[in-house]
């Protein structure tokens, strides 16, 4: 019995329809456990249940407060908010070069950044361990904000680097013309219309830096001075068998919340900015 | 026999009355382009200069330190072993970290998990962004549903995963269990086999989306016309795809798959929290950080450090290598 | 404003790839240049050269008497329009027209005279605290202009600047341009692929093939001159009609040349003796073919198709297989169809003649008609009236 094609039509819309469903739930399922385990606590903890049996706020009360995550979002946000600033700063000029200005050298410096950016981190673990012991650095923020700037220096470079690119190149003659040397371009006739641009980039940035595990694991050994990542890794219980699941996962979806919301306000900047570094580099 | 209309120059004249006595003498300048190209090497320097600061100074101290006997509590005091932390033999016996059969554990770890998840992610991120590129009612929401995964912090993906696969508590199992397909719980985290598994499958939850992401947008500078003219062709779905979508998206999704290679080989903070670094699954930076700061051996820890650094350098310009082969075979052919 | 002397000025892009070719230019002060050709000519590279864009990589470049060859734009004291207008979208046209005046550090008072007189002449007045984005095709390209024109430049570049506007617009503009050059008596140097601009906007035409300068002169010298084939077919539209032939009798007041079909043609050419018996290519521009009769016309030929322009109508003529067709333009409305058979006559003193290289022979005489280009010549028969073919 061959379909008609409305028939055929139909069924594709079915599929399509039914695989956007197990998507989104594939996606979403393991976020919304850790909400549901997060209201619970004690006995419940162990009976899987799939819908909200309740709701204690216990654990999120505890996720904040005096051996919880409150005080490294604090610390996440500074880390982070000052390695982009910096890193942004060094890198508009940078780009821009590198992206319109025809000078010998730059095809080597961009290959540089790219292996740069594939640095294995722990490849400069312990040069950097170094560094941060030589600038008295160790078990502070500064520690990290030195280190960070390992791998975001790299990525806003590139990014901004593509970004650049795409600006009209007659602008930039129009203001030749006019007689703006590279920094009156960068500064006067460029930066107002780069706003998006560096949002994005910083952004992307900004998520990198708030996700770095590993240096923030060696070089910060005071509860006080943790950061986010290593604040959840760190979560324990009272014996070594006993996880507080109910604590541990209201700690993380604490700490998840700020970064979704992020992504979702500016998930078009964000989804333009990750694919523009890959699909024209 | 052309004409000449004014238009050639005149071989003397009142016009050139000023230049036969030489121009005007302005100092020799640089052109514009030539200023232009110092300019921009003043403006690269200070991301260069902060670039070798943080980059290349720690990586050449690593390197340096790898040559030694150092200890993370004192790295003043050192002596240097020259390649002793890499491969030494001394009473019979093979030490350094290429003597240790953890570190090769952790390199068969890493090379599994990265052909594993590198082409998981390929597939299920190739069917992910055809379903995305279809017109569908609720669009907006899945793509926002896939930037879930993306978004969630490493380590949270590791602890929500943990608990998903707790053996006794865990939804894995549980929903394992009532459809049938185990019979009991699996131990998942502690269990060898498994446990890679397990890592793999958090990490392809968490990696997807990107993946989907990059390929979509290569997926949406193909011509919708492209495909019509195919289709009065006569061509069906699978051809469509794989004589027009896949040769198209070739070079996109070869550069999506050199970064994923390159991020998959420099795992570490997923296997650290979910799996805790346990023998089955540690990876290379794992075992180069857990010599370095848990044992506290600066200097065999840095040996690991540069191994590992030049693995994936190695598979990076393998990569380039066989680019730049492909690409002269293509002009040679031409 | 200024002079320009251009001097063997050549761009090479790379070991192999010469752009522009050795050109030497001269433009006077004052003087509308209008450099023309086909895309990839290399125009666009010439025009930024003068700018000083793009480097020069050889030859000289002299503006009133002064080499320039490493001089910045501002330094050279050009004025550029470009073909999309590239106007700062974050500033008003104010700051867009006075950004340039800031740069070079004028005082506020003078920066205000200059953009409000430039803002007059262009009618720009009321827009002077828009965005670019709220103006429209035509009211950007005025605000590119008079960026230009308020810098007081001793040059002024325009970059096909009525390209990207439709055409009712491309003839306003054009009008405004022309009038603007009566007015400011500025020298201009405008690169355009429209031969139409060329001829009615220049006071000389450049015109450019494959780096090379095929010909300079008044748009009138061009269309009764050309230099070669190339530009003969370039200037003018529809293009002009080329025949192959061979020179029967050369002669410095007379040349016979006989046509593929056997006809032989006295023209009022300067042929040298040595290129007798030479292959060579008779031209003449589809106005100035006459027809007439079957009976009398000394040429015969069918009719592949005909255009109604409403005012005018085009014939396509078959040249038994000796490449394109011919067009004939006839001024009026006519009833001729495809599939007839015409005669027709071709006017000694409308045809152009082009040895095997492509140059021209130099024309004695031109006729009456060649005095107006574009306009109608005036004798054309309708068909029913005998044509006096004698030839």
């Amino acid at each position: 019995m061959k379909l008609t094609r409305k028939q055929r039509e139909a069924g594709a819309k079915f599929w399509i329809y039914f695989a956007a469903l197990v998507v989104t739930v594939i996606c979403v399922f393991p976020f919304y456990n850790a909400v549901l385990t997060s209201l619970r606590t004690g006995q419940e903890l162990f009976l899987p249940n799939y819908l909200p049996s309740g709701f204690h706020w216990e654990n999120y009360v505890n996720a904040l407060g005096e051996n919880g995550v409150g005080r490294s979002l604090l610390n996440s946000f500074l880390v982070a908010t000052v390695t982009v600033g910096i890193c942004l700063l060094v890198s508009i000029t940078a780009a821009f070069s590198l992206a319109r200005v025809r000078f010998r050298g730059r095809k080597y410096i961009l290959f540089t950044i790219l292996c740069v950016s594939m640095f294995p981190q722990v490849a400069v673990l312990s040069g950097m361990f170094e560094l941060v012991r030589f600038l008295g650095l160790y078990d502070s923020i500064g520690s990290l904000i030195l280190s960070y700037t390992t791998f975001s220096l790299p990525f806003t470079v590139w990014v901004l680097t593509t970004f650049m690119r795409s600006l009209p190149v007659e602008l930039e003659e129009a203001a030749i013309v006019d007689g703006a040397s590279l920094w009156v371009i960068i500064t006067r006739v460029f930066a107002p219309i780069m706003g998006p641009s560096l949002v994005t980039t910083g952004l992307l940035a900004f998520i990198g830096a708030w996700n770095e595990f590993m240096f923030a694991l060696t070089f910060i050994i005071s509860n006080d001075h943790r950061t986010v990542p290593v604040a959840i890794g760190m979560l324990q219980g009272a014996s070594q068998y006993e996880l507080p699941w109910g604590h541990i996962m209201a700690a993380s979806v604490v700490v998840t919340i700020p970064i979704i919301a992020l992504v979702l306000i500016f998930q078009k900047r964000i989804v333009s900015g990750l694919t523009a570094g890959a699909v024209k580099g | 026999m052309t004409h000449n209309s004014q238009g050639l120059l005149p071989a003397s004249g009142p016009a050139l009355a000023g230049t036969t006595a030489g121009p005007r003498a302005a100092p020799r300048k640089r052109s514009l382009q030539q200023r232009r190209a110092r300019a921009a090497w003043l403006l690269v320097a200070p991301a260069l200069l902060l670039l070798f600061a943080v980059a290349g100074w720690p990586l050449v101290r690593t390197l340096f330190y790898s040559f030694t006997d150092a200890a993370m509590d004192t790295p003043d005091e050192y002596n240097f072993v020259g390649l002793a932390n890499y491969l030494d033999f001394a009473n019979g016996e093979r030490f350094g970290v290429l003597a240790d059969p953890l570190w090769w554990q952790a390199v068969g770890n890493t090379l599994w998990f990265t052909a594993c998840s590198v082409s998981l992610e390929l597939v299920f991120g190739m069917l992910l962004a055809l379903l995305m590129n279809q017109k569908f009612r609720g669009q907006g929401l899945v793509r926002a549903a896939i930037l879930v995964p993306w978004a969630i912090p490493t380590i949270v993906t590791a602890k929500m995963w943990g608990w998903m696969f707790h053996d006794q508590y865990g939804v894995v199992n549980d929903l394992l269990t009532r459809a049938g397909l185990i019979d009991g719980a699996l131990a998942w985290i502690a269990e060898p086999t498994l446990s890679m598994w397990a890592v793999v499958i958090a990490d392809v939850w968490k990696t997807v989306p990107f993946m989907a992401l990059m390929l979509l947008a290569a997926l949406q500078m193909i011509p919708t016309d492209l495909y019509e003219a195919a289709r009065v062709d006569g061509a069906n779905a699978w051809q469509r795809f794989r004589r027009i979508t896949l040769p198209l998206i070739m070079p996109a999704m070869i550069v999506a798959l050199i970064f994923r290679v390159m991020d998959a080989l420099r795992v570490f903070d997923l296997i650290y929290v979910l799996t805790s670094n346990s023998e089955a699954t540690i990876s290379i930076s794992g075992y180069a950080r857990e010599r370095m700061v848990s044992f506290q051996e600066m200097g065999a820890g840095s040996a690991a450090s540069v191994l590992v650094f030049m693995m994936v350098a190695g598979i990076a310009a393998c990569f380039l290598w066989i680019n730049r082969f492909s690409h002269e075979g293509k002009e040679a052919r031409q | 404003m200024a002079q320009l002397t251009l001097d063997k000025l050549n761009k090479r892009y790379g070991e192999t790839a010469q752009v522009i070719k050795g050109i030497d230019l001269q433009v006077n002060s004052g003087e509308f240049v209008v450099i023309v050709g086909p895309s990839g000519c290399g125009k666009s590279t010439l025009l930024r050269m003068i700018a000083g864009l793009e480097d020069i990589s050889g030859g000289d470049m002299y503006i009133d008497g002064t080499r320039v060859n490493d001089d910045t734009p501002s330094e050279r004291g050009i004025g550029m329009v470009f073909q999309s207008y590239a106007l700062y979208p974050h500033m008003t046209v104010y700051e867009n027209m006075a950004f340039g005046l800031q740069l070079a550090k004028l005082p506020k008072a003078e920066i205000a005279r200059r953009v409000e007189e430039s803002a007059r002449i262009l009618q720009l007045e009321p827009l002077l605290q828009r965005r670019p984005k709220d103006l429209s095709g035509g009211q950007r390209q005025r605000v590119a202009i008079g960026r230009a024109i308020a810098r007081e430049p001793k040059l002024f570049l325009f970059d096909e600047p009525l390209s990207n506007l439709d055409a009712a617009l491309r003839v306003q503009m054009r009008m405004e341009i022309a009038a603007l050059h009566r007015r400011l008596k500025s020298t201009i140097i405008y690169v355009t692929h429209d031969q139409v601009e060329a001829m009615t906007l220049a006071q000389r035409i450049v015109v450019l093939n494959r780096g090379n300068v095929e010909q300079v002169g008044s748009p009138l010298e061009l269309y009764d001159h050309p230099a070669n084939e190339f530009v003969a077919q370039f200037i003018g539209s529809p293009k002009m009609n080329l025949m192959p032939g061979t020179l029967l009798r050369a002669g410095a007041e007379e040349s016979i040349v006989q046509l593929w079909s056997g006809k032989e043609l006295a023209i009022p050419v300067a042929t040298p003796a040595a290129d007798q018996g030479r292959p060579v290519k008779l031209g003449i521009r589809p106005e100035h073919i006459e027809w007439g009769e079957v009976a009398d016309a000394p040429n015969l030929a069918d009719v592949l198709f005909v255009e109604h322009m409403g005012n005018e109508t085009y014939h396509y003529l078959d040249n038994a297989g000796r490449g394109d067709p011919w067009v004939v333009r006839n001024p009026r409305r006519s009833t001729v169809t495809a599939g007839e058979t015409v005669g027709y006559r071709l006017p000694a003193e409308h045809c152009h003649l082009f040895a095997e290289t492509g140059e021209a022979y130099p024309r004695l005489r031109v006729g009456a008609s060649d005095a107006e280009p574009g306009q109608a010549a005036p004798i054309v028969f309708s068909e029913r009236v005998r044509a006096n073919a004698a030839h």
